[in-house]
C-alpha cells in the first residue's frame, strides 16, 4: 500500500473543505435551524407525538441523515469530478497508485466532511430539541456508515458524469425523493398500507430507521435489517468501483 | 547497459477505432534527451500518455528502467515524471501545496529540502504561496515541471515543455534540461521547433501518421541527410542557364541573379572548382558567393512529406 500517497490525497481534499469552512458549516446549521423551526414547531406542535416522542425529536435523526446523505455524494461526486473536469487527473492515472488507494483518500475525506456536518447539525438538534441518545455507538457506526457507503456511491457518480448537469441530475432525480420519502419527517407505519410495502423497496427507509432505532430504541423495521441493508448497499458500491478501475470506465481512454 | 525505456510494438486504438500509434518500436538510451517531432496529430501525445499509463494500449509492451509499465506499475511510474502538454493545474492551491501533493502521490515522504531546490532551479521559490490563478502561463509551465521533479524521477517527458513560451524562458527551459542531463535524467520531449530539437537532443525520433519514421543521432542524421548549398551572386541577372552549365544539381533563382548549386558534404567530389571554372568560361562574373547547410526542418519537412505518400 502507498499510504503516504493516500495520506496526500486525503489531506489535499481536506484543505479544499477548510479554505470553504464557513460555507460549509453556516450552511447546514441553517438548514437544520430552519427545518426546526418550520417543522418542529409550527407544524410540529400540531402533530401528536410519533411512536412516543415529540414530533420535534422524532425528526432530527432524519434531518441528519439528509444532510449527510446529499453530502457525502456531493463532496464525493465533486472531489474526484473536479479534475477529470479540469485535467488534473492525469497526475492521478500516471502516479504509482492503485484503485484503493485513490478511493480510500478521496471518499475518506468526502465521509470526514459529511461527518463533520452530521455533527455539527446533531449540535444545532441539542439548542431546538430534548433528545437522549439511547444507544450512542449504533449511532456513530450508523452515522459512519451512511457517510461511507454514500460517498463512495458520490465517487461513482462523479467518475460516471460527463459535465455538470450530470453530476446535479442523480442527486437531485434519485437520493433526493429516496431521502424524503424515506421516512425523514414521518413514521412509515404512519402511511396507509400499500405505501407501506412499496417503502420497503426504499434503501433509505432501512438507513434512517436503524438510525433513528439507535436515538430512541423504536424502529420501522429491523435493526438487523438495516444493518445489512447498508452493508449490501457499499459492498455494491465497492464492486462497481473495482470494476470501473479495471476497465478504466470513464477515465482511462 | 540496457535500455531504460523499452518500447516494443505498442498499438493504440482509441474506442472510436481511430489508430493513433500503429506499432512503434523505440528504445531509449539511459540519460539522453531524445526529441519526438511529428506534424499535429501524429501520436506523440498518445505515445507519452500511453508510456505514462494515462491511456491503456491496444498492443505491445513498455518497460521502463526494466518494469513492465502495465504488470509492475508501482515500480515503472515511480521513475517516471509528466510534463503534459495542456496546462492542467488546481486554480486556487498554492505553487507549493500543489508540488508538495505531486511528491506524495508517489509515495515519496516529506522532503522540504528537495522542493526547495526544485523550485528554486525553476525560479518559482518567490511564488510559493501564490495561488496557481495568479500566475503568468510560462510560469504554469514551471510549475507543471516542478510537480514533475517532486518525485525525483529518473525519465522525464516533455511534451512541449516550450510552446507559447517566450524566447529568454526557452533558454532558461533548454538550461534546466541540460541540468537534468547532467543529473543523469533521461528526457524525452515533443517539440514543434525543430531549431529547439538542433539545439538540445541527442537523437531525434520523427512521428508521423502513428508510425515511428526514423530514429537516428541528431549529428549523423543531419550529416547524413544534410545537403549544401553554394549560392553564386551574380553581377547580372541573366534570362536562362547557359548550356554548357545546365545540370540536375544547378538551378537559377526566379528573379535570374544569383545561381543555386546543391551538393553533398560527404560525397567523394564537391564539384564546386569544376563549377567555378564552367562559370567563368560561361564568361559569367560573380559578385559574391555564399553557402547554406540544410537544416533539421528541412530534413523533417522531406520526411514526413514521404511518410505521407
Ligand atoms: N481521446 C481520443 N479519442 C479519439 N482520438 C484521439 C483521442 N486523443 C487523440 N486522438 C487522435 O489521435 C491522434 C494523435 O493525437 P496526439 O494527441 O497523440 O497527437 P500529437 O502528435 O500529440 O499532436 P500535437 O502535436 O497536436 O500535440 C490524433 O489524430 C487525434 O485526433
Ligand atoms: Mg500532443
Amino acid at each position: 500500500m502507498n499510504w503516504i500517497a493516500v495520506s496526500s490525497i486525503y489531506k489535499f481534499e481536506m484543505t479544499r473543505f477548510f479554505r470553504t469552512i464557513t460555507q460549509s458549516f453556516v450552511s447546514p446549521v441553517l438548514s437544520t435551524s430552519l427545518y426546526f423551526v418550520v417543522f418542529g414547531a409550527a407544524i410540529g406542535s400540531r402533530i401528536q407525538e410519533v411512536e412516543g416522542i415529540s414530533y420535534g425529536a422524532f425528526i432530527v435523526p432524519g434531518l441528519i441523515m439528509l444532510s449527510v446523505i446529499t453530502q457525502s455524494i456531493s463532496n464525493a461526486s465533486f472531489g474526484i469530478y473536479f479534475p477529470k473536469f479540469i485535467g488534473t487527473v492525469f497526475e492521478l492515472l500516471s502516479a504509482p497508485v492503485n484503485f484503493i488507494e485513490i478511493v480510500l483518500g478521496y471518499v475518506g475525506a468526502a465521509a470526514t466532511k459529511a461527518l463533520f456536518i452530521g455533527v455539527i447539525i446533531l449540535a444545532t438538534a441539542f439548542f431546538f430539541v430534548d433528545i437522549t441518545i439511547q444507544h450512542p455507538v449504533w449511532m456513530v457506526v450508523f452515522l459512519v456508515l451512511t457517510c461511507v457507503s454514500f460517498s463512495l456511491f458520490g465517487f461513482i457518480i462523479g467518475i460516471w458524469a460527463g459535465n455538470f448537469e450530470q453530476l446535479q441530475l442523480v442527486p437531485l432525480l434519485i437520493i433526493t425523493p429516496l431521502v424524503f420519502l424515506g421516512g425523514s419527517f414521518y413514521s412509515i407505519s404512519m402511511l396507509p398500507p400499500v405505501w407501506q410495502v412499496i417503502s420497503h423497496f426504499n434503501p433509505v427507509v432501512y438507513l434512517i430507521s436503524g438510525f433513528r432505532w439507535s436515538f430512541f430504541g423504536a424502529a420501522d423495521v429491523p435493526i438487523l435489517t438495516s444493518l445489512f441493508a447498508i452493508a449490501g448497499f457499499t459492498a455494491l458500491c465497492l464492486a462497481v468501483i473495482w470494476w470501473i478501475f479495471r476497465t478504466g470506465w470513464r477515465i482511462r481512454q | 547497459m540496457p535500455d531504460i525505456v523499452e518500447i516494443h510494438d505498442l498499438r493504440k486504438a482509441y474506442s472510436d477505432g481511430f489508430e493513433a500509434l500503429k506499432g512503434v518500436t523505440l528504445n531509449i538510451k539511459k540519460g539522453e534527451i531524445l526529441a519526438l517531432l511529428g506534424p499535429n496529430g501524429a501520436g506523440k501525445t498518445t505515445l507519452i500518455s500511453t508510456v505514462c499509463g494515462i491511456t491503456t494500449a491496444t498492443g505491445g509492451s513498455v518497460k521502463v528502467g526494466g518494469h513492465d509499465t502495465v504488470l509492475d506499475y508501482r515500480a515503472a511510474r515511480s521513475m517516471i515524471g509528466l510534463v503534459p502538454q495542456e496546462i492542467n493545474l488546481e486554480p486556487f492551491e498554492t505553487v507549493m501545496s500543489t508540488v508538495r501533493f505531486s511528491r506524495g502521490l508517489f509515495g515519496k515522504p516529506k522532503n522540504a529540502a528537495a522542493l526547495e531546490k526544485i523550485l528554486k532551479q525553476l525560479s518559482l521559490w518567490d511564488k510559493k504561496d501564490t495561488q496557481i490563478r495568479a500566475l503568468s502561463g510560462g510560469m504554469k509551465r514551471r510549475v507543471l515541471i516542478a510537480k514533475a521533479l517532486a518525485h525525483d524521477p529518473r525519465v522525464l517527458f516533455l511534451d512541449e515543455p516550450t510552446a507559447g513560451v517566450d524566447v529568454e524562458l526557452r533558454r532558461d527551459m533548454w538550461e534546466i534540461v541540460a541540468e537534468l542531463k547532467a543529473d543523469g535524467v533521461t528526457i524525452i520531449l515533443t517539440t514543434h521547433y525543430i531549431e529547439e530539437a538542433e539545439a538540445i537532443a541527442d537523437r531525434i525520433g520523427v512521428i508521423a501518421h502513428g508510425e515511428l519514421l526514423l530514429v537516428e543521432d541528431k549529428d549523423k542524421l543531419m550529416a547524413r541527410m544534410g545537403k549544401k548549398q553554394l549560392t553564386v551572386q551574380l553581377s547580372k541577372p541573366i534570362d536562362a542557364l547557359p548550356a554548357s552549365l545546365t545540370s540536375d544539381t544547378l538551378a537559377l533563382s526566379p528573379d535570374g541573379e544569383s545561381l543555386i548549386y546543391t551538393y553533398d558534404t560527404r560525397a567523394e567530389r564537391t564539384g564546386i572548382t569544376k563549377l567555378l571554372s564552367d562559370v567563368a568560361a560561361a564568361g559569367l562574373v560573380l559578385t559574391d558567393i555564399e553557402t547554406s547547410q540544410s537544416s533539421l526542418e528541412d530534413i523533417f519537412v522531406d520526411l514526413v512529406k514521404e511518410g505521407a505518400v
